[in-house]
């Protein structure tokens, strides 16, 4: 239901950005000649999943239904433990090629931001590049990073940290 | 009066390369109604204003008569206050206090030298504020020197009943000038976000924390603002579109543009003094990496090439150089190369942790943040000496920021739980804090001067 929500919202920034992109065109001239200015079409697309692919993915029994790898402090390999997990979710995306995932790496919240964004892309760009060797196209991951700006518990406890030390896995219609 | 023009701003301007959809345009016009609400671009009064609190002083405060200015009442702001308040806040001047004088001087009247030398003043300012037939005020003040017994000068300003404010600020710069050898920085802006449970507000204020507005909300985070040389854009990173993107936005029309969205995370931005590059932190090749960017957002090319971070990029005043943060000798430091490429020198050695690097306006000194057992603190290097001084007490510093003259360095801290910003001198005596109501302060970039 959550994940409805949040699809519903960014449909509708989506839209109102294409909108207020009608009412501003003109304004921003695009030159020619020059490379395009630093806008690429977003990263992986929002097609959704079946609902086969989905219940795969939900289902408790199944390593598809961890999508979080935690990592030590300043670490940024991925534990054996989490391995199967990784494993779990190339072996899927192979399975199913045309779907496209967002990995997203996280830090604790200390340090500079801008610094913690670089640790977090190196995050989530480990369990990319795991995937990849695992066999998944490079074009169905798109690793990113939200440095400590998204923790997912408050606060500035040891426990709290380590569960902000962390790369989700991101299926369409999940972000 | 020349003043930096905020004006409102009422849609997102195009950032995406989406093909336009009339049809789609009409049918989702409410949705966008409630899109708007949700991320929300407008220029209006923020809900809750910085408070601004002084720590510290410095030894040697030269004493300054400020007597209210004949008629300020007229005006919604107190003039003389608030340039009162001004010169104290710098820590280099205290204000005396002045009784009620009959006739009431002004910057016409004999300055009986005597009088004020015997109230221990070193520097008097008088003045006067008049209301002009069409509506407008004309505020006259001139500057003594009590110990020389001489009129130093004096300055007149037409304004609205708005420029109240920073005319006080203009005032104090003029004095402060005046008096130090050294511009002010009393009429600059500084940017901020202030954080408020979900919601995100990119804000500018007065450089006393008074003025505050936002340019920019949003239900997501917002990091890294940076003036570009003039003044008229702020760059920043957002994250509206579920990762980091760099926006530059216009603070003429608040138009923004998007300047890098690439797969990948895309941060960090600085601008070139020339205003028209700015470097930015891509991951779109594996890694977090430097680059350089036209800032329309075209002719995007990769300045460094490791298998380390390189993050945090900043050009040196003279635009020679880019100062960054780089893993690739096993910790974070500071490392500076040429802007057109070309090997790259460290730059500090004290510690395993020493990010963030800002340069001061004249490139002599680096502001940046220190880790040592535990504690980050904003710390300043001599470039030149290599003498290394730690600024403060505190231990969760963030994002310094230098005042355009040099002399103060504005930082983000952790105080009670709660983000605030922190103002400390280049000496480290002369301390300041700005606070914001039930929310957290962060992300302070201090504007240049006023053109």
């Amino acid at each position: 239901m959550r994940a409805l929500w949040i699809a519903v919202f960014c449909a509708m920034l989506a839209a109102c950005a294409s909108t207020d992109e009608q009412t501003a065109a003109g304004v921003e001239d695009r030159k020619p000649g020059t490379e395009a200015r630093g806008v690429e079409a977003g990263g992986p697309s929002g097609v959704g999943l079946t609902d086969a692919q989905r219940a795969a993915l939900t289902n408790p029994s199944s390593p598809l239904s961890k999508r979080s790898i935690f990592y030590d402090f300043d670490k940024y390999d991925v534990k054996p433990e989490y391995r199967p997990l990784v494993e779990a979710h190339a072996g899927f995306l192979r399975d199913n090629s045309s779907l496209k995932i967002l990995i997203q790496g996280n830090t604790d919240d200390r340090g500079s931001r801008e610094y913690n964004i670089a640790l977090g892309q190196r995050r989530s760009d480990g369990v990319k590049k795991m995937m990849i060797l695992l066999g998944v196209r490079e074009d169905q991951v798109e690793s990113v990073s939200l440095g400590e700006e998204k923790p997912r518990a408050q606060g500035s406890t040891e426990d709290a940290r380590a569960q902000n030390r962390r790369s989700d896995i991101l299926y369409p219609g999940e972000y | 009066m020349a003043q930096l023009e905020l004006h409102p701003v009422t849609k997102i301007a195009k950032d995406r390369r989406a093909a336009p959809m009339r049809w789609r345009a009409r049918v989702l016009g409410a949705l966008c109604a409630i899109c708007a609400m949700l991320l929300a671009l407008a220029a209006a009064p923020a809900a809750a204003q910085l408070t601004i609190e002084i720590t510290g002083a410095g030894e040697k405060r030269l004493p300054v008569a400020i007597v209210p200015l004949a008629g300020e009442g007229a005006l919604p702001a107190s003039i003389s206050s608030i340039v009162r308040a001004d010169l104290e806040r710098s820590g280099l001047f205290r204000g005396i206090e002045v009784p009620v004088m009959q006739p009431h001087p002004t910057e016409t009247s004999n300055v009986d030298y005597a009088e004020w030398r015997a109230r221990l003043a070193d520097a008097l300012v008088l003045g006067s504020v008049a209301t002009r037939p069409d509506g407008k005020f004309e505020v006259r003040f001139r500057l003594f020197d009590v110990v020389k017994q001489t009129a130093i000068g004096g300055v007149a300003y037409t304004l609205t009943r708005e420029q109240a404010r920073a005319t006080a600020h203009r005032i104090a710069d003029y004095v402060y000038e005046k008096l130090t050898g050294e511009k002010g920085v009393f009429a600059t802006k500084i940017a901020y976000v202030v954080k408020r449970g979900s919601v995100y507000e990119l804000q500018i204020a007065d450089a006393d924390g008074a003025n505050g507005f936002f340019v920019l909300r949003s239900n997501e985070p917002i990091l890294s603002p940076v003036w570009s040389p003039n003044g008229s854009q702020l760059a920043y990173v957002s994250f509206e579109q579920k990762k980091p993107i760099v926006y530059v936005h216009s603070l003429r029309d608040g138009r923004r543009r998007v300047v890098a969205n690439f797969k990948g995370s895309n941060s960090a931005p600085a601008w070139a003094p020339d205003a028209n590059t700015l470097a930015v932190t891509l991951s779109r090749d594996g890694g977090s990496q430097l680059f350089l960017v036209n800032s329309d957002g075209s002719n995007v090319r990769r300045l460094t090439r490791t298998s380390a971070i390189d993050t945090e990029p900043r050009f040196s005043p003279d635009g020679q150089f880019i100062y960054f943060t780089s893993d690739r000798g096993g910790s974070p430091q500071v490392y500076r190369m040429p802007t057109g490429g070309g090997t790259a020198q460290r730059i500090t050695f004290d510690g395993d942790y020493n990010v963030s690097p800002r340069l001061s306006p004249d490139g002599k000194r680096l502001a940046f943040i220190h880790r040592s057992s535990g504690r980050f603190q904003a710390a300043l290097l001599d470039l030149d000496t290599r003498q290394m001084q730690i600024l403060t007490d505190s231990t969760r510093d963030e994002s310094p920021s230098f005042a355009p003259n040099g002399r103060m360095i504005l930082f983000a801290t952790v105080i009670g739980g709660r983000g605030v910003l922190s103002a400390v001198s280049a000496d480290g005596r002369v301390k300041q804090r700005l606070t914001v109501a039930a929310g957290d302060v962060r992300e302070p970039a201090w504007g240049p001067f006023i053109q």
